[in-house]
């Protein structure tokens, strides 16, 4: 009898994809209409528009330190339009602005959070999210007992929780891939490796060769899929969404894309990122692309690309004012939504501050 | 105790169909205190869970569960195998209202023995308590008798905030007393006053109260009247309880079994002076265990304060007060 041997397979593996780097579709069917294109298209652009603008005003002080979606706009929008958000759920990690506006998340919520307003952090009742994660990969856990639970009473609701390649070496994404596999939980593992967990490349995650391949150790399935193809992502992840509604479990997705601008304002690229390397990856940029099959459509040219632009733009700079002329929140936002029921202690403290802030 | 904490998550599951207890080993097996023997059988394995062997994911999916609409019951078989959870219970537990400015409320209860005194292997014995007090959002609650255990369970699994539910593992068969078979609940944040007396207030929680009572009894009969107060919550923590018994006193002795430094006991003491400083005719005093790991069980013995060691140091402060 032989020893039986698991031996990692090292041969390359292409991620699926329906668009060539210029944007022609192979020649299957579109995944996706044309509106339904157009729509993703201008959640694409309307994140570009809202990653320059928060940037030019983190410069200029008047924001926080937040995380820009530049190079990684298809991954995140094709995942997200694959969603119902009157049944399914986000359980985001924080480079996820499309989605999460797609969901219902308003944009000025999303921007007060990133001001340190606590006010940011208020998900309408109607919104099927959990708050945005900055402990990497905690979110993972949360996300597949969400599924669970929506399971287990009789919905149909699918959980999709995002995250990157450095988060899958955290623990949590471990412990909730072999769960979810066991739990037959109705969620998607959208894992974008965008190639950097801040300066830490992809090579230094993990020696597979692949993070797809890592969901065969728990009993899941994995799928590999060009991150800057709208459409490809976009088919993978609704392939993904029907078999956990249909009772088929987890899938986990690793999103092939590249971080083109930094890991945060804060960050500094030029210090590690090769540059011809970024220069390579920006020539396969997510938005020229599926502006390039548009217009191999014939249904794209510069003056709707204008008005998009323009409706983008005004969209934001609505949300931004309403942001600048929300009030700072006063010490009681300090206190309040800690407890249900607050122990005494804390009441007197509210107090306290607010006597000590001039009054709440 | 265990039969009293068994009961309540039996009543509990029976009356709501939303609440499902998870954890390892709490199926077939029943725990392996057996606080959840029956339960499986009773009411299913899709609301009683032998979850995988990873606390990080018991507890961070048991926050999903919640989500969802349910109301979990987490058991984490040892508070020494908190640490692998930590991340889960200390910043995505005890925060998620306060993240979601209150779209999301989460009624869960994470029950977990913990404390020493029967032998057994390495880290499973530590009071872990103060990590978990030192958590804004998370309210933790430590019975010491059956009727609380099965009245703070309850309160804990009505409330819609996270609440950890400290067990004492030597009391669970050494504590017997009467436990009525109807649903109650004890309220969150008021002690016990478990012996009255006039000298000296000697406070403790879970297990340790046992001692205190012991040691009251012997104190007693040297002449000394100690009152001992039961916690039964550490947050919220009943202050004007403490209060009003240490004015009555003007001595205090606080007993647990976790190390000095850093133990819940600094935080009542600081809050003790605070609160009633004038009144105070001694210095309060600590009984505790050492500053050091949790020794292997051979040992145990002379590392958790026993009823001689407190008698000697009460009745030492009320002399020395007198």
């Amino acid at each position: 009898m032989s020893v039986s041997r698991f031996l990692p397979d090292f041969a390359p593996i292409s991620p699926f994809s329906r668009l060539s780097e210029s944007g022609i579709l192979d020649s299957g069917a579109s995944p996706m209409s044309d509106e339904a294109v157009i729509e993703a298209l201008r959640y694409m652009m309307l994140t570009r528009v809202f990653d320059d603008k928060a940037t030019s005003m983190q410069r200029q002080g008047r924001f926080g330190t937040f995380s820009s979606v530049r190079g990684q706009e298809a991954s995140v929008v094709g995942a997200a339009t694959a969603l119902d958000p009157t049944k399914d759920w986000i359980v985001p990690q924080y480079r996820e602005f499309p989605a999460l506006i797609r969901h219902g998340y308003p944009i000025e919520n999303f921007a007060l959070y990133f001001m340190g307003n606590p006010k940011g952090g208020t998900i309408p009742p109607e919104v099927n999210m959990l708050p945005m994660q900055i402990s990497l990969a905690a979110q993972i856990p949360q996300a597949t007992g969400l599924a669970w639970g929506l399971k287990m009473q009789g919905g149909d609701g699918v959980v999709i929780t995002f995250f990157g390649d450095g988060a899958s070496s955290e623990g949590d994404f471990h412990e909730s891939l072999n769960l979810a596999g066991i739990m037959k939980a109705p969620v998607i593992f959208f894992l974008q490796n965008n190639g950097w967990a801040i300066s830490t490349p992809r090579e230094n995650q993990t020696a597979a060769r692949s993070f797809a391949e890592r969901a065969l150790g728990y009993g899941v399935e994995g799928v590999i899929v060009d991150g800057n193809d709208l459409l490809a992502v976009h088919e993978v992840t609704t392939q993904a969404v029907a078999k956990a509604r249909a009772g088929g479990g987890p899938t986990l997705i690793e999103s092939v894309t590249y971080r083109t601008g930094a890991h945060n304002t804060a960050d500094d690229p030029t210090r590690y990122v090769d540059q011809q390397e970024l220069e390579k990856w920006q020539q396969k940029d997510p938005v020229e692309r599926i502006k390039n099959y548009l217009r191999s459509r014939g249904i794209w040219n510069e003056t709707l690309e204008q008005e998009m632009l323009d409706s983008c733009a005004a969209q934001i700079d609505t949300a931004m004012e309403i942001a600048r002329n929300t009030p700072l929140a006063t010490s009681n936002a300090i206190f309040d939504h800690v407890y249900a029921e607050p122990p005494q202690r804390m009441l007197d403290q509210k107090s306290d501050w607010a006597h000590r802030n001039g009054g709440a | 105790m265990i039969e009293a904490i068994r009961e309540c998550l039996g009543q509990e599951m029976e009356a709501d169909k939303r609440v499902v207890v998870i954890g390892e080993d709490v199926g077939v097996l029943g725990g392996v205190f057996r606080a959840t023997d029956g339960l499986q059988a009773r009411f299913g394995k899709e609301r009683v869970v032998d979850m995988p062997l990873a606390e990080g994911v018991i507890v961070g999916s048991g926050i999903g569960l919640a989500m969802s609409g349910l109301r979990p019951v987490i058991e984490l078989q040892f508070l020494g195998f908190g640490h692998q959870a930590f991340h889960q219970i200390g910043q995505q537990v005890a925060r998620l209202r306060y993240r979601s400015q209150g779209r999301h409320s989460l009624p869960l209860v994470i029950r977990s023995p913990f404390g020493g005194g029967v032998r057994t292997p390495e880290l499973h014995s530590d009071a872990f308590e103060a990590f978990y007090t030192h958590t804004p959002g998370l309210k933790v609650v430590a019975p010491a008798t059956a009727y609380d255990a099965k009245g703070l369970l309850a309160a804990a699994m009505e409330s819609d905030d996270p609440v950890l539910y400290l067990e004492p593992l030597k009391g669970y068969r050494l504590t017997k007393d009467e436990v009525p078979d109807e649903r109650y609940t004890v309220p969150l944040g008021k002690l016990r006053v478990a012996r009255a007396g006039t000298d000296v207030t000697l406070i403790a929680w879970s297990a340790a109260v046992n001692v205190a009572e012991r040691a009251a009894e012997e104190l007693f009969e040297q002449g000394i009247s100690v009152e001992v107060l039961d916690l039964r919550s550490l947050n919220p923590l009943d202050i004007e309880g403490i209060t009003e018994s240490v004015v009555k006193t003007g001595r205090v002795a606080i007993l647990h079994e976790a190390p000095l430094t850093g133990g819940f006991g600094s935080e009542l003491i600081a809050t003790i002076q605070q609160e009633c400083f004038y009144n105070l005719e001694a210095p309060i005093i600590r009984i505790t265990a050492p500053d050091t790991p949790y020794p292997l069980g051979g040992v145990e013995d002379l590392y958790i304060p026993d009823v001689d060691r407190v008698v000697a140091e009460v009745a030492a402060l009320v002399k020395a007060s007198a």
